[in-house]
């Protein structure tokens, strides 16, 4: 891998850790939704600095150039975080649904109390 | 208000049908409680319902026809109604037949008592034929599963007593199209449920549910929902035997404190 690329590789993910840190300092980003995004650039730091276990990797998963395994990588990430946020977003789904029903049997029960 | 059955309707966009509903079931039935769930209308159908002497809980937006439908099993748990009639706002389902679904739920042996239109025939309009042959699947597959003859799995017109209440109010109920695969949920539950003859008309206006590219998502969704129901069959059999948990009423308490 030449090393603009590891240098390259190894920037966007310190970045990355800064950025989500820093979201999670100023309560933008709750730590719940930071470990994954965290994993993710611990995951392309050691692969960019670590070199051979890149190589592994590629051998492993019959990819013919590293650049490929990181690329493929990527792509698991955003699957997994995608689905993840899928699961939060059908429960969040399901709480606004609760508190919509109960809000509106509550302001039904409100007027009718009023109307007396 | 406050009487021991209660008729649910679920109602988005039906000023013109709403009123003239409430009426002819108010000329066939006194001793029920009428409640209109106005699923975030864009019309004025809270204030026709209200004319015409109906309780009206209004959803805050539009919630879908489960959500909708949720809402009054939860209303009619929270004020402790012994059984529910659930029906639609559009005038398709015949007021003259809710007294038969009472009949039938009244005599304690059963927990949800479905309309059928397929039964002796008594219906006066011919559905869509794409809606048929989904309603012949789906009807074949909860009959295999379930073990005896489902003549109407897409029926909406239902009567529950409290038990069937508790399961249709729990987060267990798929809000979204609750139809076939509810009977196969019920059933797992075990739930008694069964089937009665009712007459059901062609909708008088408005538009349906089922319209646009919803037919699709719906076919999907009922598969899906049938597969996943027979993968968990032993959650849902201890949720109903622990009442409390699936009410709901844990949700409202919350809001309190």
């Amino acid at each position: 891998m030449p090393i603009q690329q590891r240098i390259f590789a190894v920037s966007i993910s310190i970045l990355l850790f800064i950025v989500i840190i820093d979201l999670v300092r100023r309560r933008r980003l709750r730590e719940e939704f930071s470990w994954l995004w965290l994993l993710t650039g611990a995951g392309v730091i050691l692969l960019a600095v670590w070199y051979d276990l890149l190589n592994f990797v590629t051998r492993v998963i019959g990819a013919v150039l590293p650049t490929t395994t990181l690329f493929l990588f990527g792509g698991i990430f955003f699957m997994v975080i995608n689905l993840y946020y899928a699961t939060k977003i059908s429960s969040l789904h399901n709480h606004v649904k609760d508190l919509a029903q109960n809000i509106a049997i509550l302001q039904s029960e409100v007027k009718r109390q009023s109307d007396k | 208000m406050h009487r021991k059955i209660i008729i649910v309707i679920p109602a988005y966009n039906e000023e013109g049908n709403i009123g003239p509903l409430i009426h002819r079931i108010r000329e066939k039935l006194h001793d029920v409680d009428i409640l209109v769930i106005d699923d975030g209308s864009a019309d004025h159908t809270s204030r026709a319902a209200e004319k015409a002497g109906a309780i009206v809980v209004r959803l805050p937006f539009n919630m879908g026809y489960g959500a909708a439908l949720q809402t009054g099993f939860k209303f009619a748990l929270r004020y402790r109604y012994q059984y529910v009639v659930q029906m639609d706002a559009d005038g398709q389902h015949d007021t003259g037949s809710i007294r038969t679904l009472l009949d039938e739920i009244k005599k304690e042996d059963v927990d949800v008592v479905i309309g059928s239109r397929f039964m002796d025939n008594r219906t006066t309009y011919k559905s869509p034929l794409v809606r048929r042959v989904g309603m012949g699947i789906f009807g074949k597959i909860a009959s295999v599963i379930t073990g005896r003859p489902v003549t109407d799995p897409t029926s909406g017109f239902q009567a529950l007593n409290r038990d069937a209440m508790r399961f249709y109010a729990s987060p267990y109920y798929p809000v979204d199209y609750p139809d076939a695969d509810v009977i196969i949920m019920l059933h797992r539950a075990g739930l008694r449920i069964r089937e009665v003859a009712v007459t059901m008309h062609a909708r008088k206006e408005g538009t349906s549910m089922h319209s646009g590219l919803k037919p699709v998502y719906y076919v999907f969704k009922m598969f899906m929902s049938m597969f996943v129901t027979l993968l968990r069959e032993d959650k849902f059999v201890k949720r109903i035997v622990a009442k409390e948990e699936i009410t709901h009423a844990d949700t409202t308490k919350n809001i309190r404190s």
